[in-house]
């Protein structure tokens, strides 16, 4: 598909284009209070008072509140209810919060929280996941027993075997960094206590069913006592969860408690300071390979540094152990994956999703091990990728839908012309200062939940009697234009005007929790919800309009905005229809619901079908390096992904940039830098993601392989768009440099 | 004091004149296309027009645009609603995903094609570099101001 003759549509771009959508610091209520967290100097202490009485004295405050005015549970979390809401027994991270102040405006709120002091006893603190799991290390949750937060394991064949048959083994270690997921719109939140007893919530937030989940819990009370009003988003990236989620269920509990509407809205310096970030991995991996080029054993052990609070490490590290041997196929795998507790910033999950630190490893082991042989790592990962009826490390044969790894490895390279650019590598050696390489690198991604959780999404199409239709998806929209993908998708299964549908914004008293916009799951499953709704919804107008077109329910045809019966002599409106049914007393209503097809997981043997599905996705970059400087400077990227099938094609290629945009920082230049367990970058003047100018052109190119365990044949993309960029721009950082960079950011010595 | 914002000249009360402009826009004028994106300067969400110019307005206080001649996003579109053709490229490109650049890219990309009515793709690139956009990767939205640029000749 040519990329500039698709002309983009969404249902929300006027008001963003026109400064009027509304996200949640733009909202203002009568009577609204603003309210401020207040951080310590500590890094890990065990505190002793909180010392407010010079705050609460301050003009305009009305209230501070700390861990005692909380009314339910000041712990909590999606999996360990360890996150602390405010600082209760001990300050474990420079991030967290111990009071928050209350007052009639910001200024003072700020003004006032410099007055609270902390009093509390220093404990030593833990920065290096290899020295917190050492046995005699202090313990950062003491009730968890050890800072081990959890361990996940694949166990395949006999890994020993593999490495006796192997003529080759090759070892390496392999290290990433702190991230910050960056959205624009910092952390922000208004909570309105409404007359009938309900706290009303809007927020800046990814997931409003597990922020009504959080504020319940600190309120104490049940989840129909909360509604969460999704709101626009400023960017998520998977940021937006549980910091976001605390932040609304303190905005919340202040109230609650004073009565009156709260705002808290974050600087930026608040928000990197105190939100989850991805994990740092450090991966020690060995990979035995025979002198045919077939890889026969991997063991790898991977330690994720989860910081202060336990979030979703389990499960980030979990989805690492799946995709430890990338898209290849590996007979003897023997892998561990922990999740540590530090005193660093807490880790959670981010785009991706444990896997670009995987991906980095491996697609760089892959080239390693292909020179060592003597093969083109092409050659190599051809004949180790996972093909049509392959079976996984995991042991999930991939025989239910197209394996196009093969298919997007080749239209990746014949677009960017990669075999005969490789000619032109420099290896550390040019003429000029300036060394070019390429490189590429190609994943497998499960796709949605997989055995992680529950994975189940509901949509109502509720039509009224003059032929309009309100649209509402379990699924939050994140910003990536999920709203217009459901609206395109159930036009085109009505056979109607896509101006026609009106998409409501849903909150969580409107329709059943639907999990988050998380893991590329948002348009996968609202999809087929939709494609449920759509299906009930013309039986039941088929049945009202059959015998006035005088045919059987079955033969009755949606399109052109009308509805037909056998021939285009027996059609009526589609408006026409519609009040058809209100005079015969029926809704045109339906309520549709996707159950994601069953997964399974053996936590002991690590196997099992892990996702029911995968996307395929092969990306390449051309580097320049200054061989004085160091810059790298990337001036090409070209990425294909078999998604399925693409339902918005101008929002997809969104994904696609965003995605490769956003793994060239991870690759290049960002880097979350802690010194003495303060975060140092608060802001993007020090902390830096790519502007217009550290980008070239990029390509994108859809493969559209629909996939029968979705209905509607859509998988998704914000993911894997994201997790290949950083192993493709090593390895041809490699091919500019000679040089292997196990380190991320790739830093080059002048 | 005056100012005059989206072509109307607006009073300033003098116990405002030393306020943040940004602030001044969203919390006194109830205008919120602005956006803080950082507060300090780096991003770009707060991106005003002062005399045509974009301007980091976090970075301004109302005295400093004091006879000054101020849009803002809300003063882009015709009064009956007609999108400027530059925002209806943004959408026609796919520009747009969280929208919380957008304002800012379409203030910056305006200024610029105000002043420079037949640059290259590269110049597109340079001009928007003081935003920042975290959802797009910047493509569309150098396509969308690239596609804008025979509407301003
Ligand atoms: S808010 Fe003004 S530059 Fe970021
Ligand atoms: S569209 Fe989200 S920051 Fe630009």
């Amino acid at each position: 598909m040519a990329e500039s003759k698709i002309k983009s549509w969404r249902n929300d771009a006027r008001e963003k284009v026109t400064g009027q959508a509304k996200y949640t610091d733009d909202l203002s209520f009568a009577d609204m209070l603003h309210a401020v967290p207040v951080y310590s100097d500590f890094v890990h202490a065990r505190i002793k008072r909180i010392e407010t009485k010079a705050a609460e004295n301050y003009q305009n405050v009305l209230r501070i509140l700390t861990a005692a005015d909380v009314p339910g549970a000041n712990r909590f979390g999606h999996i360990e209810k360890d996150h602390r809401i405010f600082a209760d027994d001990k300050i474990r991270y420079w991030g967290d919060v111990v009071a928050l102040v209350v007052a009639s405006d910001r200024e003072s709120a700020i003004k006032a929280a410099e007055l609270i002091e902390v009093e509390a006893e220093a404990l030593p603190s833990l920065h290096d996941p290899e020295e917190a799991i050492k046995p005699d290390a202090p313990l950062i949750h003491e009730s968890h027993g050890s800072n081990i937060i959890n361990t996940h394991r694949i166990r395949r064949g006999d890994v020993e075997e593999g490495f006796e048959d192997s003529d080759f083994v090759i070892q390496r270690q392999f290290q990433t960094q702190f991230v910050e997921h960056a959205y624009l719109e910092p952390e922000a939140a208004i909570a309105l206590p409404r007359p009938d007893g309900v706290i009303e919530i809007y927020g800046s937030m990814q997931h409003p069913f597990s922020t009504r989940r959080f504020a319940a819990a600190v309120l104490g009370v049940r989840l129909a006592d909360i509604e969460v009003i999704g709101t626009p988003m400023g960017g998520g990236f998977g940021g937006k969860d549980d910091t976001a989620a605390i932040v609304c269920a303190r905005a919340a509990l202040a109230a609650k408690l004073t009565g009156h509407p709260v705002k808290i809205r974050y600087d930026r310096e608040w928000s990197i300071r105190e939100s989850y970030k991805r994990h740092p991995y450090r991966v020690d991996y060995k990979m035995g390979v025979t002198s045919e080029g077939e890889i026969k054993a991997v063991q790898c052990k991977i330690i994720a540094d989860g910081g202060a609070y336990c979030s979703t490490t389990p499960w980030v590290t979990w989805r690492s152990t799946v995709q430890c041997c990338g898209p290849y196929q590996v007979p003897n795998v023997h892998c561990d994956a922990l999740g540590v507790y530090t005193n660093n910033v807490v880790a959670g999950a981010m785009r991706g999703f444990g896997s670009p630190q995987m991906n980095f490893v491996v697609e760089q082991m892959v080239e390693i091990a292909a020179e060592e042989v003597g093969i083109s790592p092409v050659e190599f990962r051809h004949r180790n990728m996972v093909k049509q009826g392959s079976v996984t490390v995991t042991g999930q044969k991939l025989d239910d839908h197209t394996v196009s790894m093969s298919e997007a490895l080749e239209t990746v390279i014949d677009e960017i012309d990669y075999e005969n650019k490789l000619k032109s590598c420099s290896f550390g050696k040019s003429q000029s200062d300036e060394l070019y390489g390429i490189g590429l690198a190609m994943s497998y991604r499960g796709m949605s939940l997989g055995a992680e959780g529950m994975d189940f999404c509901a949509a109502i199409i509720n039509a009224q009697f003059d032929g309009s239709i309100i649209l509402e998806v379990g699924i939050h929209e994140n910003g990536q234009g999920a709203q217009s993908a459901f609206i395109l998708l159930l036009a085109d299964e009505l056979g109607v005007d896509r101006d026609r549908i009106r998409y409501r914004q849903p909150s969580t008293s409107t329709i059943p929790d639907s999990g988050s916009t998380v893991a590329s799951r948002g348009v996968l499953m609202g999809s087929n919800a939709v494609l449920a709704a759509a299906t009930e919804f013309k039986r039941k107008v088929s049945a009202a309009v059959s015998s006035i077109l005088k045919c059987k329910a079955q033969d009755v045809r949606f399109a052109d905005d009308r509805i037909y019966g056998r021939d285009e002599h027996h059609s009526i409106s589609f408006d026409r229809a519609m009040h058809v049914m209100f005079l015969q007393q029926q809704f045109p209503f339906a309520f549709g619901e996707y159950r994601a097809p069953r997964v399974s997981w053996d936590e002991k043997t690590g196997q099992g079908k892990a996702y029911f599905t995968w996307v395929y996705g092969c990306q390449a970059a051309e580097v320049m390096v200054n061989k004085k400087s160091g810059r790298v400077r990337l001036t090409n990227a070209v990425a294909a992904h078999d998604m399925g099938r693409v339902i918005n094609p101008g929002m997809a290629l969104g994904q696609f940039y965003g995605g490769m945009a956003m793994g060239s920082g991870y690759a290049l230049s960002e880097e979350i830098k802690i010194e003495d367990g303060e975060i140092v970058n608060l802001n993007y003047n020090s902390y830096r993601i790519p502007r217009s100018v550290d980008l070239p052109d990029m390509s994108a190119i859809f493969i559209e392989n629909p996939d029968p365990n979705s209905p509607s044949g859509a998988k998704g993309i914000g993911e894997p768009t994201n997790e290949i960029m950083a192993p493709a721009i090593a390895n041809a950082v490699y091919r500019a440099t000679g040089k292997r960079y196990l380190k991320l950011p790739i830093k080059i010595e002048s | 004091m005056t100012i005059t914002i989206n072509g109307k000249a607006t009073e300033v009360l003098d116990a405002l004149v030393e306020m943040n402009l940004l602030l001044f826009l969203r919390e006194e004028l109830r205008l919120t296309g602005a956006k803080i994106g950082c507060g300090k300067g780096f991003c770009g969400t707060c991106t005003i027009l002062i005399d045509n110019k974009p301007v980091k307005s976090c970075q301004k206080k109302v005295l400093d645009v004091a006879d000054k001649w101020i849009t803002t996003i809300e003063g882009m579109a015709e009064p009956d609603g007609t999108l400027h053709p530059l925002q209806q490229a943004f959408i026609d490109a796919g520009a747009i995903q969280c929208g919380y650049c957008t304002p800012g890219m379409v203030l910056i990309g305006h200024a610029f094609l105000l002043k420079n009515p037949s640059p290259s793709r590269n110049d597109i690139r340079k001009a928007i570099s003081p935003n920042l956009c975290r959802c797009t990767g910047y493509q569309q939205i150098i396509d969308a101001v690239e596609a804008a640029v025979g509407c301003y000749k």
